[in-house]
């Protein structure tokens, strides 16, 4: 259903609903958790191959880790979950977790030091997308009998050089620092693939829940696990249910045929406030939408054309009308609540500026395309660019693709203006730094497409050296400073129009507490959940 | 004597029964059929400008993660070879795994499509059921208030976009009323509990004897079906009304009503009796649209079935799921098209 399809229907659904008062509600058990979402990106649920969002969701609630956040406080910061406690050693590079005793997997298998070995071992093998994570550190397929070792009770990992320990840390509560049970998962190995064909669609964890089952583009149900170390959650059953539509969400929340309706658009959070038995919780999440300029293109590579888009954005406007609620105004790559995210935002719309930088830079109007995929937020920013733009002169052309579409462009290098999201891959500053400011090689041979920076042809100049100088820095605070600087000459410099951060709106039952849906930094936690 | 020589030579010609040779022949031009339509839609999927190996890989995939998985899915091999790997492969039965779902494409076939068949079924016996009737009627009084209404519903029926009406069905007949069940095929009391034997919910809690799930899986399908149904309605009781309209002003009509035959008698076994096999037609294509699934019900619907599954792998050049959903729709089109040649055989003579 295309966009404009979407916003019709669910502008008609919305004034019906608006007119008509619905029925006392149903109510889902009190014992089960129902939550409505769109969760047809999930394609694996192996945590070392899966990187998608509804995907980090179920994984994080199957699968314990060696440290993990709690969804009660994520402002702590990573905490003990299998590892019971860790010490680094003097030259910073060897970590060494004391696993904690007593604890099983869903299979009854308990959990050892050599099912953590195994599992970090396993993401470095399988390089899948996401093994990048862990490989940062210099884990290779050949040096991680040495430097993932297994002792007693205790598993130590070394790097090929000193990083900040909370990088490290911060990294293992991604998805792919899920510890899965080993002797149940090499039962299920096919020529050597490690299980990897197996856990696409089961499960071999320890964590609160297990999973029943995932009907592709229909549902995921967990159950409880019972025998969970830190306490059987009170949610029995969780059901995720695909439904596409916000306007179906919205009506099966007031019906309370379900407790959460994760995909509402803002006309539906409107509404959603409006009715009784329900209201909105709203999570700062991680995702950033932005515009990116490529280098190779002769007008868009001098320095004042690079600053005159930035003042030919309407952020207040956008964040005031269409994106209300939704995303709120944020011009660093670094989202709030990360370490070193700063909250300065310098751009506006102002034509005059941009029409005298574009007079300086001697650009006297041009054509661009800007690529953007078919979802309904980007489709409207983009006509709201091309109605800036086109006030100085810019005549934009908009190329609307699917994802895969636009982003094979992207990355090959051929868009003018990739308009996008961005959302960061674990918690820790160097998942945007090293990616948004980093390019070592600028070349096309580099072929560096999985970073931002080279997809946009940019040189970043001194910022690539001084993002591999912050990701090593030891020291918390100075680290948080260096990001600081890196982004106050990123938002200056680079080609890249950081515009808005995601706020994530969620209808909800008023009987459901506790639910987290896991801030800029993490998945979402049902076992907190109770009614 | 000569002439008899050469007459004998030619006897030894396959000593077939007529139909066995039709059945070959058909079997040729199916097998022919299918392997255009196979070619035609693997042309499309690659000439597409999708990247399946970003499918796989995702956005944050290197270079080198990215040719792995370029190499494993043989891309690098001209298009007319990785064509004969597929259809190998199919031959063996092996339609190969869904990049989108992880599981092998046989089985999510065995999964998607019965939930678009029993849709489909009770789609087409309401379509059916009611349309035929009021075409036959708005016909037979034409110009009345029937027709009128007749026309109406098929106005509607055409013109009133589709997830339009699914959102308004939703919103009353569920939001405000009550009367069915939401989106989905089962509410959550009975998901994952009745064992799936056919893929059909409905036969399948039977089959389980579970009166609670069937009546469940009912309010489910009810409000979706009578929307397909719908629309199959509009289509079929516009083409009654018109067939009927040409058999009404025929000699043979009047003739019969001279002859004091009761007008019931005329309707249904003079004139109606005679358009049976352009009905066939009309039904059997209206069953085969909505047997390729409709993805907008589905959608709003939350209805996982064979229309939504092709329409998604397409947009993320996930061949293999696509290729297996061309192959049932094909065989769909294609049985339709064999059963309604057997009706056609009995309702109408001049075929024997």
């Amino acid at each position: 259903m295309n966009a404009f399809n979407r916003l019709l229907g669910s502008a008609a659904l919305g004034l019906a609903l608006g007119v008509t008062a619905m029925p006392a509600l149903a109510a889902t058990p009190d014992n089960m958790l129902v939550i409505a979402n769109r969760i047809d990106d999930i394609t694996t649920l192996d945590p070392a191959q899966s990187f998608e969002f509804a995907g980090a969701d179920v994984i994080r609630n199957i699968y314990g880790k060696l440290v993990n956040f709690d969804p009660a406080d994520l402002d702590a910061g990573f905490q003990p979950d299998l590892a019971e406690s860790w010490t680094v050693s003097e030259d910073g590079r060897t970590i060494t977790f004391t696993m904690r005793e007593g604890v099983k997997f869903h299979s009854g298998n308990p959990v050892r030091a050599e099912d953590v070995a195994f599992s970090l071992k396993r993401a470095v093998l399988l390089n899948k997308t996401p093994s990048f994570i862990i490989t940062q550190f210099g884990f290779t397929p050949e040096n991680v009998d040495e430097t993932i070792v297994v002792d007693g009770n205790t598993v130590s990992i070394t790097t090929d050089k000193r990083y900040a320990t909370s990088f490290v840390l911060n990294c293992l509560t991604a998805t792919i620092g899920a510890i899965v049970d080993e002797k149940l998962v090499m039962e299920h190995e096919v020529d050597g693939d490690m299980g990897n064909a197996w856990l696409a669609t089961n499960s071999a964890g320890s964590g609160p829940y297990s999973l029943a089952s995932w009907k592709p583009k229909e549902s995921v149900t967990l159950t409880a696990n019972q025998d969970y170390y830190d306490g059987a959650p009170a949610m029995k059953r969780v059901i995720v249910r695909h439904v596409q539509e916000s306007a179906t969400q919205r009506l099966m929340l007031e019906r309370g045929d379900i407790d959460v309706a994760r995909d509402l658009n803002p006309s539906d959070v409107e509404g959603v406030r409006a009715a009784e038995g329900v209201e909105i919780l709203e999570e700062m999440r991680g995702r950033l939408m932005y515009i990116s300029a490529n280098q190779k293109h002769p007008d868009l590579s001098k320095p004042q054309v690079r600053q005159a888009l930035k003042y030919l954005i309407d952020y207040d406007g956008m964040e005031n009308s269409f994106l209300k609620g939704a995303y709120v105004k944020h011009q660093n790559f670094l989202p709030k609540t990360y370490l070193g995210a700063v909250d300065k935002n310098p751009f506006s719309l102002d034509l005059d500026k941009a029409k005298a930088l574009l007079e300086e830079a001697g650009v006297d109007g041009m054509e661009l395309t800007i690529g953007v995929r078919e979802a309904q937020e980007r489709l409207e920013i983009a006509q709201s660019l091309q109605n800036t733009f086109g006030q100085a002169g810019i005549k934009v052309n908009l190329e609307v693709g699917t994802g895969k579409q636009i982003l094979g462009k992207y990355r090959a290098r051929e868009l003018d203006i990739y308009l996008g999201a961005w959302g960061p891959d674990y918690p820790d500053p160097q998942t945007n730094a090293g990616t948004f400011a980093y390019n070592p090689d600028n070349s096309d041979e580099a072929n560096a497409t999985g970073l931002l920076a080279w997809r946009n042809s940019w040189d970043t100049g001194g910022l690539t050296e001084k993002t591999a100088a912050a990701v090593v820095e030891g020291d918390t605070e100075t680290r948080a400073k260096l990001y600081q600087e890196i982004q106050a000459e990123f938002r200056e410099t680079s080609p890249f129009a950081i515009m808005f951060q995601k706020v994530e709106q969620v209808g909800i039952a008023e009987n459901v507490e506790g639910l987290n849906l896991g801030g800029a930094i993490t998945a979402a936690a049902y076992w907190n959940v109770t009614k | 004597m000569q002439m008899q020589r050469n007459f004998v030579k030619r006897q030894p010609r396959l000593p077939l029964p007529h139909w066995v040779r039709g059945l070959i022949v058909s079997l040729f031009s199916i097998s022919i059929t299918m392997l255009g339509l196979l070619f035609v839609t693997f042309l499309i999927g690659r000439v597409m400008p999708i990247d399946p190996v970003l499918a796989v890989v995702g956005e944050r995939a290197s270079q080198e993660q990215y040719e792995a998985v370029f190499l494993e899915l043989g891309l690098d091999k001209p298009l007319i070879v990785q064509f004969f790997y597929y259809v190998a492969d199919v031959l063996r039965g092996d339609f190969g795994t869904s990049l989108l779902t992880a599981r092998p494409v046989a089985e999510d076939i065995a999964r998607v499509f019965p939930a678009t068949f029993e849709l489909a079924t009770i789609g087409i016996f309401l379509g059916c059921v009611l349309g035929v009737p009021l075409g036959v009627m708005a016909a037979v009084r034409r110009g009345s208030w029937i027709d009128q209404i007749a026309r109406v519903v098929a106005l509607v029926g055409y013109s009133m976009p589709i997830f339009w009406l699914g959102l308004m069905g939703l919103l009353v007949f569920y939001g405000i009323l009550g009367w069915v069940g939401g989106p989905g095929r089962q509410g959550i009391f009975y998901e994952d509990m009745i064992p799936s034997v056919t893929g059909m919910i409905l036969l399948d809690s039977l089959i389980a004897g579970d009166w609670g799930a069937f009546w469940d899986a009912f309010s489910h399908i009810i409000l979706p079906a009578s929307l397909l149904g719908y629309y199959s309605l509009a289509y079929i009781s516009r083409m009654t009304r018109s067939f009927m309209l040409e058999q009404l002003s025929a000699e043979y009509v009047t003739t019969a009503r001279v002859k004091g035959m009761s007008e019931w008698a005329v309707i249904w076994t003079h004139a109606f009796r005679n358009i049976r096999v352009q009905l066939i037609t009309v039904i059997a294509l209206s069953y085969a649209n909505l047997l390729e699934g409709s993805v907008l019900t589905e959608i709003i619907f939350s209805w996982p079935g064979i229309g939504s599954y092709i329409t998604t792998a397409l947009l993320s050049a996930d061949m293999n799921a696509v290729l297996g959903g061309t192959v049932i729709v094909g065989l769909v089109f294609i049985c339709l098209n064999v059963f309604s040649d057997l009706l056609y055989k009995v309702f109408d003579p001049r075929s024997k």
